[in-house]
């Protein structure tokens, strides 16, 4: 490992992000200038004076991530020192899909030269678990509390990618922190890939979606083998590589794992969620072709 | 502490902040049982799990914050975590 992102960093321990980070910069290498916005991982990595950072890594607002990597391309162009490095955006959902998603699609419009890798915990962990527009259907956040009126977050995830492909871009993926190959292969070819690409990365928090800190890897895994989390790519338009399933798992099988949605399994109108949530599952099965037909 | 214009710090510092000492439970490993998978050293996310040739998978309890990630994903079963007493 190259370990360009040094120990000593302050995110809590089991961190998925922390293993987000690590894997993306093995896959890179060291000729790249990373942006963040606001989030965890900009304050877990660079309490002042120390940073956790091995390459150029700026912070600037929590709305211009986009922006400040726009920037830094643009600059290394008029000055002729595109050779010196690609430029890496690294965000939450918070920073990208709510705050940033402005700058975001301004820095697609333009066409950029820059990887932009949203890693998707599914909340404003950095804050205390509020609800972002990622949060999933019936997790129980601070803001979304699950209680006697409430069974948690009531609106489904934005797609993301979707909005991604519709800027028309050469290249999008989902991929996740429990498939490390992977992940790593897609940064590669998103960074390689000449113009703005852009990668949507599941990335379990497990302080905020109360799991055991050892069990990180295998949640999400769980999140992708139960067709919650697809894994593809869209390249020009067309949707390639999706990771298929030889037998696709219950979404009991994954919600039961976290204490966000431990509520769902007390009541009938949670059985109703979870119902709903598995036709979610499903539907995502018949979209992208999930299920692996084996001949008995 | 010298303050700069923008706070620029010096890379990879934060190595000066010894993490180990949030640890509860700690890794051992039983090397015989090790299959050399490095699922351990891909998924650690302090970068605290090592291989060398000599010493095979060892740890670095400086920065090991005890969250039992190597031991869960071990394909040959070979790590475990047991409780710390300091």
């Amino acid at each position: 490992m190259k370990n360009l992102f040094a120990s000593g960093h302050r995110a809590c321990g089991g961190c998925g992000m922390a293993i987000a980070i690590k894997l993306i910069l093995e896959a890179t290498g060291e000729n790249v200038f990373v942006v963040s916005p606001t989030g965890c991982l900009e304050i877990v990595s660079s309490p002042y004076p120390e940073t956790s950072w091995r390459v150029p890594w700026i912070h600037s607002l929590f709305e211009n991530a986009a922006s400040v990597a726009s920037g830094i391309e643009a600059g290394l162009k008029a000055l002729g020192r595109k050779d010196e490095g690609k430029v890496l955006a690294i965000g939450g959902d918070g920073g990208t899909a709510d705050i940033g998603m402005g700058a975001l699609s301004g820095m697609f419009e333009r066409g950029h030269d820059v990887t932009y890798i949203c890693y998707d915990n599914e909340a404003y962990m950095n804050t205390g678990v509020q609800r972002s527009s990622m949060t999933p259907i019936g997790a129980s956040a601070t803001t979304t509390p699950a209680g006697k009126v409430s069974y948690g977050e009531i609106h489904p995830k934005k797609d993301l990618v979707s909005i991604a492909v519709a800027h028309g871009l050469g290249y999008v993926a989902s991929a996740s922190v429990g498939y490390a190959a992977d992940l790593m292969d897609k940064v590669k070819k998103a960074v390689d890939h000449d113009g703005p690409s852009f990668i949507h990365l599941h990335s379990s928090c497990c302080t905020g979606w109360r799991h055991p800190s050892s069990k990180t890897v295998e949640v999400m895994r769980l999140a992708v083998l139960t067709g919650l989390w697809p894994l593809y790519e869209v390249v020009d338009g067309e949707v390639v590589n999706v990771k298929r399933l030889a037998k696709r798992l219950p979404v009991e099988d994954y919600l039961k794992t976290q204490g966000r949605f431990s509520h769902l399994f007390k009541t009938d109108e949670g059985a109703e969620v979870i119902r709903q949530i598995q036709a979610m599952a499903d539907a995502n099965a018949e979209q992208y072709g999930l299920d692996l037909d084996i001949e008995e | 502490m010298k303050l700069r214009i923008g706070a620029i710090a010096d890379p990879g510092t934060s190595v000066v902040n010894l993490t180990g000492g949030w640890r509860t439970e700690i890794p051992r490993i039983t090397p015989e049982l090790c299959i050399r998978c490095f699922n351990c050293v891909i998924y650690c996310p302090e970068s605290a799990v090592k291989y060398s040739d000599k010493e095979g998978i060892y740890f670095d309890y400086d920065y090991c914050k005890g969250c039992g990630i190597c031991s869960n994903e071990c394909s040959g079963h070979a790590i475990y975590m047991e409780m710390e007493e300091k």
